[in-house]
């Protein structure tokens, strides 16, 4: 079974992490994986995105437009910009909290979460809309909104990998003092 | 053999160590930079890797250990090859020893670069092979196969990958370590005849250079990674290969091969080419893929390499085949190829029966520099209720220091006639707004020489050139030797955030610290401006924003060079100070907004509020706010 993955958002909001996890526990499953990341001076608080790609018979890491079955999207307006990619029927999971661009602020543009997330409601038929920020309040850590998207990603079925096969890719990654504390982000949208 | 999930980068960097590689220099640059990083992290213990102070440096390096018998490599991005293309041209009239892998990153786009050169024009022009790898997988094989070559043939080879290429992962098949190879230096043999490059030198070694050369055309089209697809036996996928595809081909190469490869998986089967080796270019295997066929689509980035070779192969055998891509407005001339631009134009190659140029100047086929442009290509009928997306570019950092030096000299030359030349690093970001400190941007180092042209004209301009720390080492002294000697007018603003930040803090002379984790001298750039006779040279901390102001001041008119080195870490290698906050007493005039555009202070619901994972509490906006309303933090309370 093939898959393609977007995961998009802002620069330092964890999204490469996110993909490797991913990608690491599709491996352990035997599945092959391909992956494409920004990185460079769009990081420096630019949009950014991982493509993502799993199965066989592949040979490019990027994705064409209308193919995703999945997106993970750690911002509205991000989630917007990628939905192009989405294919009919795709899942899209999305953080609920905008991130203002500094541009926003001087120009006084009036950029809008909701505008975004009211216009995904309107596209995407498997959407969930994760409150990211009450999920790391109640967390306890502003670092763990990837993994909360992380766990609501698996639960769509779409990575084909399971609860399990992730959170065994996140203990192999990170140090054990967040073993705990990341295990309960997973399961946060249980 | 085992499977790792590699960044193209990695993949090389594992290629190389496999092959037993000796030395390894080179200077950071995107997308090259994880080659060498990975490389000293995985290195075994006799393998010297080094971060030279530029690329010109590294490649001399390298060709010193080749000498010696060492495999060698050298890393940089593609203008970091402008760098070093003075011992480049020279060294292939005098060969090498030790395998030499040169190792140039292009970047269509460009994504983060200045320009959209293309390295298959400079390995022409310097007359070496050039592997051109299309995934990660084919990059870490190469690199191997590169180094047989290179000592086969005497001749540094080229590995040149691009953008998507050096940062796409893939789960890939790498030996173990018992598998690689062990190469020990015999070292260097003292012969002169070889060794000292001399007109009667070059004369002998040029013929034998073509000779080589055109031997190669052939060699390389046994390659077993150039290759007309499908093989011999292989089905074609679909059985509709209609009449008039069948004598239709596809040339491509680099990561526009996975494209053309996935998008063929839904349409017909054609024959495709794909060119490994775009120099010499495999000129047989070229003869066989033509033959037969009426039409050709030349898919690649940047320069129409590939497409000019076979125009010239279709003239030099008189083969009646168009040949289509860039030249003939097929292919965007510009910008990186996409999946959906790949598609596009294959189906209106297969499709129509007059080739006419599709339209590339579509938006979305436009491949800006910005890539998120090109990836939000949305269908057309449907954009229209797209509701309006913010826009990101790339800022400073919340807390940077390079911010807090712009303001201070924007400040210090209110209502004077400047001119702010720029140069390559994250204060390039200084041009936005904001800030908008950056005039003029041209090349590593150019800035300071930049300065002074202006100011022989326009002698009433109070001429200014902000370089970065690595950026000094990598190629301004020479500029200020220059100033100096020539009696220019001109303050140089050194932004000392003490690493090299934009390309994923490398160390530098600068830094006291080396590649192979030795804690060494720092080399001042204080004690270097005052040795080239620089008078003045001032070091302050920007974030002392009245101190700052104050020294600008006072140095900006005094005659000949004067130099002021703000000093601050980059926040990205230091701990942060507790974030600040604004309290009620704003009366929101939002000055630290309209003067800073610090990325952590926005507006909400009509309060001026600073995000405090964000916020690093440089206390910048806090000497700014005429109210201080801003406290908080550890310095600069109240
Ligand atoms: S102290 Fe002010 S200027 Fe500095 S990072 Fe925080 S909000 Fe930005
Ligand atoms: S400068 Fe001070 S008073 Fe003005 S908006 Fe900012 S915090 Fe408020």
């Amino acid at each position: 079974m093939n898959r393609n993955i977007v995961l998009c958002g802002v620069g330092g909001q964890g999204t490469v992490l996110a993909s490797k996890l991913i990608a690491a526990a599709a491996m352990a499953n035997g599945i092959s994986v391909m992956s494409a990341e920004t990185i460079g001076m769009a990081q420096r608080g630019g949009n950014v995105f991982s493509h993502l790609r799993l199965g066989d018979n592949l040979y490019s890491p990027m994705i064409e437009s209308g193919t995703a079955d999945l997106i993970i999207g750690f911002e509205p307006g991000e989630t917007v910009r990628m939905l192009p990619f989405l294919k009919p029927d795709g899942y899209v999971v999305v953080n609920k909290r905008a991130i203002h661009p500094v541009t926003a602020t001087l120009t006084g543009s009036n950029y809008q979460g909701q505008a975004m997330l009211d216009y995904l409601q309107s596209r995407v038929s498997h959407l969930m809309i994760i409150d990211g920020d009450a999920a790391c309040q109640e967390i306890g850590s502003a670092k763990v909104l990837n993994m909360v998207l992380l766990g609501a990603a698996v639960r769509t079925g779409m990575l084909g990998i399971t609860e399990e096969d992730i959170k065994s890719a996140m203990h192999k990654t990170l140090p054990e003092k967040f073993h705990a504390l990341n295990d309960r982000a997973i399961d946060y949208t249980r | 053999m085992h499977d790792e999930f590699l960044m193209g980068n990695a993949a090389i960097a594992m290629g190389a160590i496999a092959s037993g590689v000796n030395l390894v220099a080179g200077y950071p640059g995107t997308p090259s930079t994880e080659v060498l990083e990975t490389i000293a992290k995985h290195r075994s213990k006799d393998t010297y890797v080094e971060w030279s102070v530029n690329e010109k440096a590294a490649m001399e390096l390298a060709a010193g250990a080749s000498y010696a018998g060492a495999r060698t490599m050298v890393t940089m991005k593609q203008v970091g090859l402008n760098v070093a293309s003075d011992p480049l041209m020279s060294l292939e009239y005098v060969g090498i020893k030790g395998g030499m892998v040169i190792l140039v990153a292009d970047d269509p786009g460009p994504v983060s670069s200045q320009t959209e050169q293309d390295t298959r024009h400079y390995a022409a022009f310097s007359k070496m092979p050039c592997f051109d790898p299309s995934s990660a997988q084919e990059a870490y094989e190469m690199v191997q196969e590169a180094y047989e070559y290179s000592e086969q043939y005497g001749t540094p080879v080229f590995l040149r990958p691009t953008t998507r290429v050096c940062h796409g992962y893939a789960s890939i098949t790498v030996k173990d370590p018992e598998e690689y190879i062990t190469h020990t230096p015999d070292g260097f043999v003292k012969d002169s005849r070889r060794w000292v490059i001399f007109p009667r030198l070059s004369y002998a070694n040029h013929a034998k250079i073509e000779a080589r050369n055109e031997a190669l055309t052939h060699v390389f089209s046994e390659y077993s990674k150039n290759k007309i697809y499908p093989e011999a036996g292989e089905q074609t996928g679909s059985s509709s290969v209609n009449e008039s595809c069948s004598r239709k081909g596809i040339a491509t190469g680099g990561i526009s091969f996975t494209y053309v490869m996935e998008t063929l998986k839904s349409c017909d089967m054609v024959r495709t080419m794909k060119v490994s080796t775009p120099f010499p270019f495999p000129e047989d295997l070229a003869v066989t893929f033509l033959t037969g066929l009426d039409e050709v689509l030349c898919i690649e980035e940047l320069d129409p390499v590939i497409e000019r070779e076979l125009t010239y192969i279709c003239g030099k055998y008189h083969l009646p085949v168009k040949i289509y891509g860039k030249l003939s407005h097929h292919i965007s001339a510009s910008g990186e190829n996409t999946r959906d631009s790949v598609t596009r134009a294959i189906r209106a190659f297969l499709e129509l029966h007059n080739t006419d140029p599709q339209n590339v100047n579509d938006p979305h086929a436009a491949a800006s520099g910005d890539s998120s442009a090109d990836n939000s290509s949305a269908s057309d009928s449907e954009a229209s209720a797209v509701p309006e997306l913010p826009i990101r570019p790339p800022v400073l950092c919340a807390g940077c220091p390079h911010r807090a030096s712009f303001y201070a000299v924007k400040q210090a030359m209110k209502g004077r006639k400047t001119i702010y030349c720029g140069d390559i690093g994250c204060y390039t970001l200084g041009n936005a707004m904001p800030l908008d400190m950056v005039d003029t941007c041209l090349c590593m180092g150019a800035g300071l020489n930049i300065a002074q042209g202006v100011g022989r004209i326009e002698p009433d301009t109070v001429c200014f050139a902000f370089v970065g720390d690595s950026t000094f080492f990598a190629s301004a002294i020479t500029g200020v030797v220059n100033a100096v000697y020539n009696q220019a007018d001109m303050t140089l603003i050194v932004l000392d955030n003490s690493t090299t930040a934009m390309t994923g803090h490398q160390p530098h002379p600068g830094t006291g610290q080396t590649m192979m984790g030795e804690i060494v001298a720092k080399v001042s750039i204080e004690d270097v401006l005052h040795g080239i006779g620089v008078e003045v040279v001032k070091t302050i901390n920007p974030l002392h924003l009245t101190e700052a102001v104050d020294t600008i001041k006072e140095v900006a008119d005094l005659p000949g060079v004067k130099a002021v080195i703000f000093k601050s870490p980059c926040i990205a290698i230091v701990p942060p100070n507790p974030a600040l906050h604004i309290h009620d007493t704003c009366i929101k005039c939002k000055r630290c907004i309209t003067e800073l555009g610090c990325p952590a202070i926005f507006i909400e619901d009509g309060k001026v509020q600073i995000d405090p994972s964000l916020c690093t509490g440089c206390s910048l906006c806090s000497q700014v706010c005429p109210v201080h309303a801003i406290t908080g933090g550890d310095d600069h309370e109240s």
